[in-house]
């Protein structure tokens, strides 16, 4: 029997495959190698988004600045290789830090301001928002030829897909994140404070550290989706990806995390932003259809996998209710 | 009475402090700030501008407020804008009037805080999931009906709503000053209010004190969609069309940043609806400061980010403790060990 902690990740994979198979079955074109590299090429940069999400997610927090972040991210790549003659992978080396201490910045202010999350990171969102457009107001492309190295690279499978770089980088954010999540202390630690932070604390799991080390985390690997989004548009535009924070919640949740905190698996995510790729394909491949129903279709899904969790949740407590009248009792 | 009135400016101090400071830095920057003129039948100046422009945030804040003393948060508020103006357009481009447009978005917009409340208080759904639904499909319910078109529509009676005035004042700044008084009055001299913030202090010893937790929390949330849909209908009578992927965005952050610069807890309890509306003129005026200062706009948001941090970080938990324990130490009566030995005992 699966226990009740997997099956939400269990409904969620078979979810997938039931979409991907009726989408198939509909139009059989959907099942070359052409579409499904695609599909993780497009969403290559919310993936890694929604690792980060995850962690936070975990940890019973929340983090909204995380579109802005790439944005940011974005606009800062294309300013320094326009003005200076930086190389590209030391621009990325110093993206990555700036975005690493904005999220240890907020994980600090929320640890020892004792400030909500949501509250921290929506001031976040806006900071990093308003630096993107003090950079730049405007669309700048960026022209590098490390940047041609990089996007050429691809492993063209037999179909004609092509399986992109930034897909690799996805996989392989997701591959290191359910690592860290679930093999090392940082992970079991993560877990402890969203099972409950007085609890946490004592048994002696390093609160401060750990907050810190979340929102970092968060705040690098969108930093580094901001690099893998402007490999996939060539451009830094301080307007992009407003909303994404969103998304990245949205597949957390769809991927059968609790947003209270404590219970999920990067896995699920994963599967996650791949069920939301497929309704986007879906539409596309389908033609009549607006291109609002996404939202409809996605905010539906989030319903239904909140629904799930509930009965989960309180199907577990009836059948455990009996064992603790029992131990009251005796 | 007067009681009343000394505890109410009690609480309110620090937003007006705040207040006053903004709006000095307004004066500063633009001397004829607060020079306010009566031309073509209309009030014109910069301080009714702030009244005026920060209609949406404050209306929504109403609502939010209310919800956020249940410990809950309601996202949904600018998609739910969004859903309202794009009724109200649609009924008036139909041909209806628009009185029926009006009550036809409001119903809708009581429709949705409904089921955001039943999510909440009924299927017991964690309020920041729950509303995320409707935040979510939200807008594209709202471009549904809009058929993905921003409508446009030029019924008189629906854009005196927005743009109009009566006796001289604009009508969003009769709007939420009314209906803020009227919630005002409701909570306060009734024990809903209270009752609002049992709930939001503990739940479950609220309902075995007799109080029926789950229907307040669906009228809790059935006003803030009321609010929102008001809002959603003054936005869109403002610009005389119903755009359905702009109207409202964001602005449910705004709200929330209004109602915590308004000093109420996310963490639920005690509230105050009119330092919630001091919050929305707050960041109403941050945004005049910003500019009449004549400063690029691209610095707008990095400015407004760090005033917010600045009021966040004066009224945090921690920062709020040290100047306790400053003041306490300053004074010699109190000796030093206490607020240590206080803190301790908290941890």
């Amino acid at each position: 029997m699966i226990r009740t902690t997997h099956l939400p990740l269990a409904v969620t994979v078979a979810t997938f495959l039931l979409a991907y198979t009726l989408c198939a079955w509909q139009f059989p074109a959907m099942l070359s190698t052409r579409v499904v590299a695609n599909l993780l090429t497009d969403n290559a940069f919310l993936g890694i988004t929604a690792v980060g999400m995850t962690f936070v997610i975990l940890s019973g927090g929340i983090d909204l600045s995380v579109g802005s972040v790439i944005a940011f991210t974005g606009v800062f790549l294309a300013v320094i290789l326009r003005d200076t003659s930086i190389h590209p992978v030391v621009a990325f080396a110093l993206v990555l830090l700036v975005t690493v201490s904005f999220g240890a910045g907020m994980g600090a202010i929320i640890h020892y301001l004792e400030m909500p999350p949501f509250i921290v990171t929506l001031a976040g969102m806006f900071l990093a928002r308003g630096a993107a457009y003090v950079l730049s107001t405007d669309s700048v492309p960026i022209t590098h030829e490390f940047y041609d190295t990089l996007q050429s690279l691809y492993w063209k499978a037999p179909g004609g897909g092509r399986f992109r770089l930034i897909g690799g980088i996805m996989i392989l954010t997701f591959v290191v994140g359910a690592i860290v999540a679930h093999r090392t202390r940082l992970g079991q630690n993560i877990y402890a404070i969203g099972g409950g932070q007085a609890t946490a604390r004592l048994m002696g799991v390093p609160l401060a550290r750990t907050t810190v080390s979340i929102y970092a985390i968060s705040g690098g690997l969108a930093g580094l989706a901001g690099i893998v989004f402007s490999l996939y548009t060539s451009a830094g535009y301080s307007l992009a990806t407003v909303g994404v924070e969103l998304d990245a919640i949205a597949a957390v949740v769809i991927g059968g995390t609790l947003l209270t905190g404590g219970t999920g698996f990067v896995a699920g995510t994963f599967f996650g932003i791949l069920i939301m790729g497929l309704i986007q394909t879906y539409i596309v491949f389908d033609g009549t259809l607006s291109s609002w129903w996404t939202k409809i279709v996605i905010g539906g899904l989030l319903f239904a996998f909140i629904l799930l969790q509930k009965g989960l949740t309180w199907a577990t407590t009836v059948r455990r209710k009996p064992a603790i009248d029992f131990a009251a009792q005796s | 009475m007067r009681q009343t009135l000394r505890s109410a400016f009690k609480r309110t101090t620090p937003q007006l402090l705040i207040l006053a400071v903004v709006l000095l830095l307004n004066f500063l920057v633009f001397p004829d700030f607060f020079s306010i003129k009566f031309q073509h039948g209309r009030l014109f100046g910069n301080l009714i501008d702030v009244l005026n422009r920060g209609a949406p945030t404050a209306l929504l804040c109403i609502g939010m407020t209310l919800v956020i003393a249940t410990r809950g948060i309601d996202l949904s508020v600018g998609a739910v804008m969004a859903i309202a103006g794009a009724v109200a357009a649609s009924l008036v481009v139909d041909g209806h009037g628009w009185g029926t447009a009006l009550i036809g978005a409001l119903a809708v917009g009581c429709l949705c805080g409904l089921w955001n409340g039943v999510l909440v208080a009924v299927l017991r759904i964690q309020p920041i999931v729950a509303t995320l639904v409707l935040m979510v499909a939200g807008r594209g319910i709202a471009q549904l009906i809009t058929e993905g078109t921003i409508l446009t529509f030029v019924n008189p009676g629906l854009i005196q709503l927005g743009a109009g005035t009566v006796v001289g004042i604009p009508t969003p700044i009769l709007i939420w000053l009314a209906l803020g008084l009227a919630v005002t009055a409701v909570v306060r001299r009734t024990a809903l209010g209270m009752l609002i913030e049992a709930i939001g202090i503990n739940e479950g010893s609220s309902r075995l004190a007799g109080i029926n937790s789950r229907v307040l929390l669906v009228c809790v949330y059935l006003i803030s969609g009321f609010c929102a849909a008001l809002a959603g209908v003054i936005v869109a009578a403002d610009i005389k069309g119903a755009d359905a992927n702009n109207a409202g965005l964001w602005l449910e952050l705004d709200a929330i940043l209004a109602v915590v610069i308004g000093g109420n807890s996310l963490l639920g309890g005690r509230f105050s609806i009119i330092a919630s509306l001091l919050g929305a003129l707050i960041i109403q005026s941050v945004n005049s400061v910003i500019l009449l200062s004549g400063m690029p706009p691209e610095f707008n948001l990095v400015i407004k980010a760090l005033i917010i941090i600045a009021i966040l970080v004066i009224q945090s938990p921690t920062v709020k403790h040290a100047l306790y324990i400053i003041r306490a130490s300053a004074q010699p009566i109190v000796p030093p060990e206490t607020p240590k030995e206080l803190k301790e005992s908290t941890q």
